[in-house]
Formats: structure tokens, C-alpha cells, sequence
């Protein structure tokens, strides 16, 4: 026994000081999509930031829903969201405020090489996707209120369907794993270019709408109205909004990608407004 | 099959060249669910105690629910731990949320109805008749309770190795109340849930493969501890 006390005392002085961590004046709570976080760009971004600002950063990765729900608690300072109609319902609800766009890519459906529902090289993908419907081929939807989940279910509204089960399959999980599913049941999904790239390697899907402007994936960055709880960071919220919109910081995120794709991730895209779209 | 191979690969490189950043996240597992191990052995062993040599009213109820906290879903402790400890929560003002401290919190909710649970099964089987015995040789109630205690110290370190690993593989309240926070709150178990989305199974199965080496190496310590004669 003496030596089993022995062995919890040395794990006890080894592990305590974990707990005496004091939070910092300037920390600022950042609630985010998960596709900044897969792509690697926040890690890229927030040491930038943390470095030449002084503030510590506690990164929040969630779906664009949740991101914008926690920031609507005032559980978080600022919002850096891809589902623009969403985000506009919060900055008219007076929960967010400074609405400001930061940078784009695209989304594309995606599809096994057999194409059973016949839509590669469509134009419209408002049109492929009623042929999906129409043919019964698989289609793996995010299900999880995440930017790329409203895009989609706004795309099926276009469309005027209703999509249902047998043929329409929902993960409720990140984009990485819905496209595994995707993969593993042959089936067709929407999803953004960055994270595509980075699951070409284990992905067989290929391209097979790109190119509509409804596909464009718009990135925001909103400050947190304070009314909304106690204790928000409203200054460091809006440090961080100012910094990315920066000219500096607009550059990185320009050439971020190109050494690990060959091919830029996010195009900035600062000062720019909605109606340039 | 070749990425179960690159996998053991990418772990044995990067603990050959001691990458920071993996080491960091091994550090953080290990200081997070090592304090909430210890802090539930504080509230767990008394409490096991105190309801394996007392009767009251109503203990059964309590042991019942020991028992169904043991098999305590650690994402529903994430939850609620998260919605107490939010700005807008009753402990909001300790701006504890997704720091390791809220982890160790969430952990150590978990673990100690594990230790509570273990510690009360291995006191009440240790003969009532030896607890007689003792008193009648004049122990007092405290002695009494510590030779009782060193009888039962083999399955009292079971305590210790399933409160453990049961917080050090745990990854839902990690999740929730760390938010897996790059340098600060990422875990073993949060990083693999990360690099699994990001597509880099080979960096998933290498943590994975940490993990269980941490858990083994830690759990051979105690049991050497526990089975020396």
C-alpha cells in the first residue's frame, strides 16, 4: 500500500500544475466552421495573430449552426461563418453585428466516376441534383446545420424537392467523414473544395458540377453584439475581425495551400460586398 | 492495409524524433486525466467507504445510483458540464471553459463514481466478521478502517487503472468543455477526432497507437504495484 500511495503521490506532483492554468484578460473565444480547422488555415492564422497581438486565441471548431448559436449566447466573441442567409438572420436579429466577408472558394457535387444519375459536366447544379432525385442514385448529406448542410438544403428548395430516405443518406458528421461515406456507398455529396483536396488521396469521388455561382462558399467574420450574455470580449472580437481583413493577413490567406495543393485554398476577398457575387 | 502499416510508420517516427507538438498533446492527456484520476480518488475512495460500513435510509438508492454512475456517458457529462461552466452558466465567472482545467473537471465526474463504485465492492468484501475482530482487539474506528482498506488495496488499485482509463480514452466531454484547442486543450483522443477529418489517417492510427502505450505503460506500473508480494 505504502508504495501504491508512493506511485499516486510522484503521478499527483507530476499532474497538478495542468490544473492552475489562469485565464487571461485578453483571451477571446473564436467560433468557427469546421472547414477552416480541416484545411490547416487556422493554424496558419491564429499563432499569426496571437504573435502580433498579444491576444490568446481558444478556437471553437463547429458546424457554421452551432458556431453562430454559441455566438449568439455570447458564449464566444467573434464568428468566422460560411452560410451567409444564416448569418444575415442573426445580424438582422441584432445578435451579430459588423457582418464583413473575408474570403470564398467553391463547393462542388461530387460523384462516383460511374455516374449513374447522369449529371457529370451539368451546368446547373440545381439541375443535377434533380436528376439525382429523379434516378434514385445515393446522395450523403451532411445533416448537421453546417454551412455546407444550408447550402445544400437551400439547393433542394431550388429545386423544389424534398429529398428522402432510401437514396438520400445522412451522416450528421463533419465533411472529412461524410465524404468517406460518400466513398464507401457510391454515392454523391456536396462538398467544399479545400477539404475535397485534402481527402483526394483516400477519395475516389470526381467532379461533377462545378462552377455555378450557386456553389460559391463565402466566409464572414461577424462580432458578437455584448447585450448577448455576460463577459464578452467585445474589443479582442473585433481585433481579430480588423486583423483578418488586413491586407497582410489577406495575402496569407491568398497563398495558403499552394505548397501543400499546388493550388490556393480561399481567395481573399475584403471590402468586397454580398451584391459583388 | 497499407495505411494500418503507415500508421505504426508515422509513430514510430514521430516518437523517434520527439515531435514537440505530439509530445505537447501526450503531456496534456496525461497532466488532464492523471489530476482528474487524483481528484476522484479523493472524493471516491472516502465516499465508498462511508457507504460500505454504514447503513441509513435510503442506501440503496444511493449505491444504485454509484452503480449507474459508473457507466456515466461521458458526453452527457460533457453537456452539462459545458452549460454550468458557460459565460452565461452559474459558474461562468470562473472562465474555466475549454482550458485543461474544465477537462479535469468533466474527468473527474466521470471517474469518480467508477472509484466510488470499485472501492464500495471491494470494502464490503472484505468479511464483516475480520471488522469485528479488529474492533474487539480494541482498533479504533480510523485504524479499523485503514486495515480494512490495506486488505482490500488489490482491487482498490483496480479503482485506480478503470477510473484512468476510463477518463484517458474518454472523448466526448473532451470535446465539449476542451474544445480541442491547438497547444492548449488538445488531447490524444481529440487529436485523433481531428486528424481522422482532416484526412490524415496515418497521424490518427500513430495517436492512436501512443494512446494505447501510454495507457499500457501506466496501467503495467500499477499492476507491478499491485501483484508484489
Amino acid at each position: 500500500m505504502r508504495r501504491a500511495m508512493l506511485v499516486l503521490v510522484i503521478l499527483g506532483a507530476l499532474v497538478v500544475p495542468a490544473a492552475a492554468q489562469a485565464p487571461g484578460a485578453r483571451t477571446i473565444i473564436l467560433s468557427t466552421t469546421t472547414s477552416t480547422q480541416d484545411s490547416g488555415l487556422l493554424d496558419v492564422l491564429v499563432p499569426l495573430f496571437e504573435k502580433q497581438t498579444g491576444y490568446t486565441v481558444k478556437t471553437i471548431s463547429v458546424g457554421t449552426g452551432q458556431a453562430l448559436a454559441l455566438a449568439a449566447r455570447g458564449e464566444a466573441d467573434v464568428a468566422l461563418c460560411h452560410a451567409p442567409s444564416l448569418e444575415k438572420k442573426y445580424v438582422a436579429d441584432g445578435k451579430m453585428h459588423d457582418r464583413r466577408l473575408v474570403m470564398y472558394n467553391d463547393f462542388l457535387l461530387i460523384g462516383p466516376e460511374s455516374d449513374p444519375a447522369k449529371v457529370r459536366g451539368e451546368k446547373s447544379v440545381v439541375a443535377a441534383l434533380k436528376k439525382i432525385a429523379e434516378s434514385g442514385a445515393r446522395f450523403v448529406s451532411r445533416g448537421d446545420k453546417s454551412g455546407t448542410h444550408v447550402l445544400e438544403l437551400s439547393l433542394w428548395k431550388a429545386a423544389g424537392l424534398t429529398p428522402a430516405a432510401p437514396w438520400y443518406i445522412e451522416s450528421g458528421q463533419g465533411m472529412g467523414a461524410t465524404l468517406g461515406i460518400a466513398n464507401d456507398r457510391q454515392a454523391y455529396t456536396l462538398s467544399d473544395r479545400a477539404t475535397m483536396l485534402a481527402f483526394s488521396k483516400r477519395v475516389d469521388l470526381k467532379p461533377m458540377v462545378e462552377g455555378d455561382r450557386r456553389l460559391l462558399n463565402i466566409y464572414s467574420v461577424m462580432e458578437v453584439n455584448p447585450a448577448n450574455g455576460p463577459r464578452v470580449n467585445v474589443a479582442g472580437g473585433k481585433a481579430f475581425a480588423d486583423w483578418i481583413l488586413s491586407p497582410e493577413t489577406q495575402q496569407v490567406i491568398k497563398t495558403f495551400g499552394v505548397d501543400t495543393y499546388g493550388q490556393p485554398l480561399f481567395v481573399p476577398i475584403a471590402g468586397k460586398k454580398d451584391e459583388d457575387f | 492495409m497499407d495505411v494500418l502499416a503507415d500508421g505504426v510508420r508515422q509513430a514510430v517516427a514521430l516518437l523517434a524524433r520527439a515531435d514537440a507538438e505530439v509530445l505537447g498533446i501526450l503531456w496534456t492527456s496525461l497532466e488532464v486525466s492523471g489530476t482528474a484520476t487524483l481528484v476522484a480518488l479523493v472524493l471516491g475512495i472516502p465516499a465508498g467507504v462511508v457507504l460500505a460500513l454504514t447503513r441509513f435510509p435510503g442506501r440503496t438508492l444511493v449505491v444504485s445510483a454509484v452503480n449507474t454512475g459508473m457507466g456515466l456517458p461521458p458526453v452527457v457529462v460533457g453537456l452539462f458540464v459545458t452549460i454550468v461552466l458557460w459565460r452565461s452558466g452559474p459558474l461562468g465567472a470562473l472562465e474555466i471553459l475549454y482550458t485543461p482545467t474544465a477537462i479535469v473537471v468533466a474527468q473527474a465526474v466521470i471517474a469518480a463514481p467508477i472509484v466510488t463504485g470499485i472501492t464500495l465492492a471491494a470494502v464490503q468484501n472484505v468479511p464483516a466478521k475480520f471488522r469485528l475482530q479488529l474492533v474487539a482487539l480494541g482498533a479504533s474506528r480510523a485504524q479499523m478502517v485503514w486495515v480494512v482498506l490495506r486488505e482490500a488495496r488489490l482491487p482498490m488499485l483496480a479503482a485506480v487503472m478503470a477510473g484512468f482509463g476510463g477518463v484517458i480514452s474518454e472523448i466526448g466531454a473532451s470535446m465539449m468543455v476542451g474544445g480541442n484547442i491547438k497547444g492548449q486543450t488538445r488531447t490524444l483522443t481529440t487529436a485523433m477526432v481531428l486528424e481522422t477529418g482532416k484526412g490524415n489517417f496515418d497521424v490518427a492510427i500513430a495517436l492512436s497507437i501512443l494512446l494505447l502505450l501510454l495507457v499500457f505503460v501506466i496501467n503495467w506500473a500499477l499492476t507491478a504495484v499491485q501483484q508484489r508480494r
